[in-house]
């Protein structure tokens, strides 16, 4: 009988030259295993799971993670160099989309950054830091909502995410009647706020927040003791709190690895020493107990947020100072001082004075800085965003060593890593 | 609060500072660069100082520095560190900022970079955040961090010329990665650029 192979010494069969290998009843005994070798595996930069577009070459042993190389960088839009063209007013549409899912913090962040070059801290009508302080949390809770809920939609369960995203439109909803816009807001203005705050405010968000909490309940009841939300999570990309600091991790992943860190107790800016709220502290630093932080940071914005409409006072929302302060539109459309002035301020920009200086706020994420350094034309020399999420991802190779492939779903997912804002 | 690190700072590393100021209440010290390594392993060693947590690192191009309405006065603005005999400034500064989780302090650090010798020590051994943003530093103004255990690019591309934060490299200068031949070629216009032009 006359094999079917008609593999002759020297020549090499399709099959064996696809996958370099022999057939299978030509290995010998030891040779039938599995390969031993490590395989290389592309994971992104379009892939469902990679939050915006970051690409990872995993190394893999089997199923087991051996090494990673995290790629950022395609979501890079030039933030700095576009900013060092641009006005300081004009860099405000910029940082919109540094972090998209807060932008209002990176709004707060670049005008106090701009206010500390100007000596202008402090002297920011009260009115407008309650502003700023409200729509600043209601930015850390949509991202937060993202956050958990995308996170819970990759492992599965759906219902959490429309329900989050249900409650985050609601607040997008009202942050567009506050700005105008549902998600690029530019709303805050170096030495205040754009506008007022809409009619009927007050009422909206005591609304919106009742019903947010009713919705809480609701998925943590899904979610806190869900068997596989919590197989997934818990003991998942734990980081001891020793490298949290020195990887320079902070927000809520620092706090659920036990670091007490958040720029609003730590160093208070604005109105938060008015504000009673808890910085919830974690201690095991897995993926669980970022979720759990970050659920109960959700409970302290709300806390704070009720806390602001009781405490705001009436007042004028933007500093009456004529470097910062565009002339009213009255005067604007009948005296040439104001017209000049108006003019001068859009064209030439608010001229700030030589010198430098790295103002911070709490985002989403964690220390959000912004580093100027002016040279006293209306245009930043330069404009560096310290941005948490760019750190945080430095991290993620390390976090995701020795898991699963399917482990790195929830390590991304609970890293909160936001494109925009890590590849500036 | 921040005066005491660089009292402190003054007291122990004096021959390695170029000068300190404080600008809006942050804390600046210049280092010379031979000692920068030196400096910031003491300031993470040192229980009195403790600067276990890293901010940023990022670097300044003074290429086309030209401040205005700056108060006449004695100093020069913005420190006299990095200027030389001649009058020129050190075209780049690399800075570093540093946070004290225990101490809650922060600082600064800044070493003034010559163009013909872009090059600092790495500080990532010591703060493994750093690695990242080193590298980032390099992708964005080419400055070589010496000791760096992976100094590749981060944002941009391996094929990639210039360094695009530097000041002569032209805001609307364009590099493709996948060639476009029905778009013209756009070489980099500043001779002072010299890192070749459109692949």
């Amino acid at each position: 009988m006359v094999a079917p192979s008609t593999t002759e010494p020297g020549s090499r069969s399709l099959k064996q030259l696809v996958l370099g290998r022999k057939d299978v009843q030509d290995l010998s005994d030891n040779e039938q295993e599995l390969p031993p070798d490590l395989m290389t595996v592309n994971m992104g930069p379009s892939h469902p799971a990679m939050h915006g577009t970051v690409r990872i070459v995993l190394t893999v042993d089997g199923e087991r993670i051996v090494a990673g190389d995290v790629q950022p960088g395609y979501l890079h839009r030039c933030f700095e160099k576009e900013s060092e063209h641009a006005t300081y007013t004009q860099v405000f549409p910029y940082t919109d989309r540094l972090n998209y899912v807060s932008p209002m913090i990176n709004n707060c962040g670049w005008a106090m950054a701009v206010e500390k070059l100007m000596g202008l801290t402090g002297h920011i009508p009260r009115r407008a830091e309650y502003i700023r302080v409200i729509v600043s949390e209601m930015s850390r809770m949509t991202d937060h909502l993202t956050c958990i809920g995308a996170s819970a939609m990759e492992l599965g369960a759906f219902t959490a995410f429309l329900y989050f995203l249900k409650c985050r439109e609601w607040l997008y909803e009202l942050l567009e009647k506050v700005s105008g816009a549902r998600l690029t807001h530019s709303y805050v203005r170096i030495g205040g706020v754009g506008k007022d705050l809409p009619e009927n405010f007050h009422a909206d968000l005591t609304l919106c927040l009742d019903q947010i909490v009713k919705i809480m309940v609701e998925v943590e009841g899904l979610l806190n003791n869900n068997k596989i939300f919590r197989d997934r999570m818990a003991g998942i990309g734990a980081m001891t709190k020793e490298d949290a600091i020195a990887t320079g991790c902070v927000g809520p992943i620092a706090r659920s690895a036990g670091v007490d860190y958040d720029v609003r107790k730590d160093y208070p800016y604005s109105v938060y020493p008015e504000l009673e709220f808890d910085v919830p502290v974690g201690t095991t630093g897995d993926c669980y107990d970022r979720y759990l932080v970050r659920i109960e940071e959700l409970k302290q914005c709300i806390r704070i947020l009720r806390q602001c409409l009781q405490q705001i006072p009436d007042g004028p929302v933007m500093a009456d100072d004529p470097r910062v302060a565009l002339p009213p539109k009255a005067a604007t459309y009948n005296t040439i001082e104001s017209m000049i002035r108006h003019f001068k301020h859009i064209m030439d920009g608010i001229k700030v004075p030589a010198g430098e200086a790295y103002a911070f706020v709490e985002g989403g994420n964690g220390e959000l800085g912004f580093y100027i350094v002016a040279d006293g034309t209306g245009r930043p020399y330069k404009a560096y965003v310290r941005s948490p999420s760019f750190v945080h991802l430095s991290t993620a190779a390390q976090l995701i060593h020795g898991h699963l492939i399917a482990d790195v779903v929830p390590i991304f997912g609970m890293i909160n890593m936001i494109g925009g804002e890590c590849d500036k | 609060m921040s005066s005491k690190v660089l009292d402190a700072l003054k007291a122990v590393h004096g021959g390695a500072i170029d000068s300190l100021e404080t600008q809006h209440g942050d804390a600046i010290a210049w280092i010379k660069r031979d000692h920068l390594l030196a400096v910031a392993t003491w300031l993470k060693n040192d229980p009195a100082m403790a600067f276990d947590a890293p901010v940023f690192v990022t670097c300044i191009d003074r290429l086309d520095w030209k401040p205005q309405d700056v108060p006449p006065g004695p100093q020069v603005y913005p420190a006299t560190a990095g200027w030389s005999d001649d009058g020129t400034k050190a075209r780049f500064e690399v800075v570093y900022q540093l946070r004290s989780t225990t101490h809650r302090y922060r600082l600064r650090l800044k070493c003034a970079v010559p163009e013909h010798d872009a090059r600092v020590p790495s500080l990532a051994m010591l703060w493994p955040a750093f690695n990242w943003q080193e590298r980032e530093t390099y992708d964005m103004y080419g400055i070589q961090f010496e000791g760096h255990p992976d100094l590749r690019r981060i944002y941009l591309y391996e094929e990639f010329v210039g360094y695009p934060l530097r000041k002569d490299y032209p805001k609307e200068q364009r590099q493709p990665l996948v060639r476009r031949d029905d778009l013209p070629i756009n070489p980099i216009k500043s001779p002072a650029a010299g890192h070749g032009g459109h692949r």
